[in-house]
């Protein structure tokens, strides 16, 4: 039993350790495999810990139906990252972008990348869970500086900056908790331990408690890409390499988030419902505004998906805030949901960019009939992410405002909306041109010569992969009901 | 050890951790930047072992020294050696002024005490009555790192923070635990390992580690 918790944590590891000795050529595909045993020990996992929470390594790890699901989410995108990131750097090293020794590095860091989002989910402590979303940040910061362009490094500096320094309000916040916990009389060894700091709640100071909460969703919305703290995500998203940035806007945001989830059992416990939402109502609209208005000007398509990141995530926050069980249960269906196409979006513009030299909108016109397959797949994604059906987001956001309007919320679920419709208009404005137009190039930065975009057959099958899985789940959730039902309980309080 | 003693040996440490982040905002000299950050560093291992002498705990003494080898030695000279041979060594005019910055330094002071009553209210001892000055830290922390314009001084500005609310730990509760702690301690090295990589690359690309060159990522 505690093999199946250390696995997802060590696969990924050993995918590493063999890039780093044999190099990238070699290695290329090991990625993808870890990433398959990553999404196996999840659903191994789910299937067991639904009637208990089980432990690892001495109760270094836990796992309950939460963690088999975040796990799953892991798995999923990094698979989806893995199976086009040959492709994908085949082509950087061909147009000279990069050397052997930063494929190699790529290989390296990408794997130990996913093996820290793996430990954040397992762990059983705040502090291990911290320590692990501190080295993504480390782990990413030379991937998000790979091309060492100006812009490159630039993006690579502040996304360093900026979330060690937000994720530090977060430990701030864990030395509050651990004193609260202590003063609780939690024993000092479980004192950061979710279970017993979940036990414990009711005797947590409430006037500590505020303070702590308070910085620990300020520091780990840094890392979630939620206002105020989002300024690194469009520079970071937008200038790393396609597969890293599907990882980071696909998974490393929900990781985040997922501790903010874990937060708001304890809090809620402690202090009541109310001071949680608040909070959280706040952030998530102050995301969706600044979501809204920034995507109105977008020029650039890699900073408009990242823009559409921080939407996403505030609607996760929204869900959140309201907090009943279908809620929650359509938060962690949008969790899934969002990763797959999010990632499926940030792959195919990619190829774009690699097709065309640059991510301008207006350097890309009629992409469907240059490339109908990345074309298509761009398109399917946007609209999967702008809400629409067959895909998943559509149910699980339609599930957020249902939830929202009869939990007596119909004010924030109506900002919402609206706030809704304008990223709709913007995102149909600024990619209906790129996507249909004329394939004849005009304009400033336009391409002069005839480009097609055509993937290697591995990376296409990712993109088909991740919209099927998408949309598989927007007809039906059903292999998971059991799953997002049980991981929803954990969230409300009820292990 | 003796109760007064104590307290004197406490309140010195917390006066000159204090004291080195006030002169961080007076200094513009780079070098002196980070020889008053390790001199932060060794006030907040003193802190350290004062706080384990007082409770007979050899361990938190150990846990004290190894904090002063990271934050008093370590640290700077890998700061120190992030210096360029020549050129800028000195902060270009910041973006609040000297006055200005220990004006606001007080004020942050003043939130700190106001920020941190409940922790007092909660367990009234001499360490948690000096848990302000570990916020006062904190908050002066980020204000470098918003304010200065040289990569080196925000990496002091980050570690400025570090410093205030690892001496929060030990104030409040004599430390998280150890595995935290050590984890903590090396995602800080490795962060300023890449900082000082990334350093060396602006330079490369930019010419100078001016911050005032990083606009063109905007919308």
């Amino acid at each position: 039993m505690g093999v199946l918790l250390v696995v997802p944590i060590v696969l990924p590891l050993l995918a590493a350790g063999a890039c780093a000795v044999f190099g990238w050529r070699f290695t290329a595909w090991t990625g993808a495999v870890a990433a398959a045993g990553v999404l196996g020990a999840g659903v191994a996992l789910a299937t067991r810990v639904m009637s208990r929470p089980r432990t690892g390594l001495d109760g270094f790890l836990r796992a309950d139906a939460l963690t088999a699901y975040m796990l799953i989410v892991i798995g999923a995108v990094a698979l989806l990252a893995a199976l086009a990131s040959p492709a994908y750097l085949a082509a950087e090293r061909a147009a000279d972008h990069v050397t052997d020794a930063d494929l190699r590095r790529y290989g390296v860091l990408g794997q130990a990348f996913v093996a820290a989002m793996a430990l954040a989910v397992l762990a059983s402590s705040l502090g291990v869970l911290w320590i692990a979303v501190e080295a993504t940040t480390v782990l990413t910061a030379f991937l998000v500086g790979f091309r060492r362009t100006r812009n490159a490094t630039e993006a690579a500096w502040k996304y360093v900056v900026i979330c060690s320094a937000g994720i530090a309000l977060a430990f701030l916040g864990i030395v509050l908790l651990n004193f609260a916990a202590r003063h609780a009389h939690v024993p000092a060894s479980g004192a950061l331990d979710w279970a017993s700091l979940a036990g414990h709640a009711g005797g947590l100071d409430p006037g500590v408690m505020r303070i702590a909460v308070a910085l620990l969703v300020l520091g780990f919305g840094t890392k979630a890409g939620l206002a105020p703290m989002h300024a690194w995500l469009p520079d970071a998203h937008s200038q790393a390499p396609a597969p890293v940035s599907a990882l980071m806007s696909g998974v490393l945001l929900s990781v985040a988030f997922y501790a903010v989830l874990r937060v708001r059992v304890i809090a809620d416990a402690a202090l009541g419902t109310g001071f949680m939402r608040t909070v959280l109502l706040i952030v998530a609209l102050a995301s969706l505004l600044v979501a809204a208005a920034l995507l109105l000007a977008q020029r650039d398509y890699k900073r408009l998906l990242a823009y559409s990141s921080i939407e996403h995530m505030g609607l996760l926050a929204l869900g959140t805030a309201i907090g009943t069980p279908l809620a929650l249960s359509a938060v962690l269906l949008h969790v899934l949901g969002h990763g797959l196409v999010k990632s499926v979006a940030f792959l195919a513009s990619g190829f774009v960019q690699q097709a065309f030299g640059s991510s301008r909108v207006d350097a890309v016109r009629g992409l469907l009939a240059r490339g109908p397959l990345v074309g298509g797949c761009l398109g399917a994604a946007l609209l999967a992410l702008l809400g629409f059906p067959p895909f998943s987001l559509f149910a699980s956001e339609l599930g957020i405002f249902r939830a929202g309007f009869s939990a007596g919320l119909g004010w924030a679920a109506g900002a919402a909306l609206a706030l809704l419709a304008a990223v709709l208009a913007a995102v149909a404005a600024r990619t209906g041109r790129m996507l249909l137009g004329a394939p004849a190039p005009s304009g400033p930065g336009a391409v002069a010569f005839p480009v097609t975009v055509r993937p290697a057959a591995s990376a296409a099958f990712a993109l088909l992969l991740g919209l099927a899985a998408c949309a598989a789940l927007g007809v039906t959730a059903w292999p998971l009901q059991p799953l997002l039902d049980h991981a929803a309980a954990v969230l409300g309080g009820r292990p | 050890m003796n109760e007064s003693l104590y307290v004197q040996l406490l309140d010195l440490a917390c006066g000159a951790f204090v004291l080195a982040a006030v002169l961080v905002l007076w200094r513009r000299d780079l070098g002196a930047i980070v020889r008053l950050f390790a001199a932060q560093g060794f006030a907040l291992a003193a802190l350290v072992v004062v706080l384990g002498a007082h409770d007979s705990d050899a361990g938190l003494v150990a846990v004290g020294v190894a904090v002063g080898v990271l934050r008093a030695v370590v640290l700077p000279l890998l700061l120190r050696r992030a210096l360029p041979a020549g050129g800028e060594a000195r902060e270009t005019e910041p973006l609040v002024n000297v006055a200005a910055s220990l004006l606001v330094a007080a004020l942050l002071a003043l939130l700190a005490y106001a920020v941190t009553r409940p922790v007092v209210a909660l367990e009234p001892s001499p360490a948690t009555h000096a848990a302000p000055v570990a916020l006062t830290v904190v908050l002066i922390g980020f204000f470098v790192l918003a304010t200065r314009r040289r990569a080196l001084a925000q990496v002091v500005g980050f570690l400025l923070v570090d410093n205030g609310i690892t001496a929060l730990a030990f104030l409040t509760t004599s430390g998280v635990p150890l595995v935290v702690e050590l984890g903590v301690s090396l995602d800080l090295l490795l962060a300023v390992l890449v900082l000082r990589v990334l350093t060396a690359r602006m330079r490369a690309a930019f010419g100078g580690t001016d911050l005032d060159d990083l606009q063109e990522l905007r919308d």
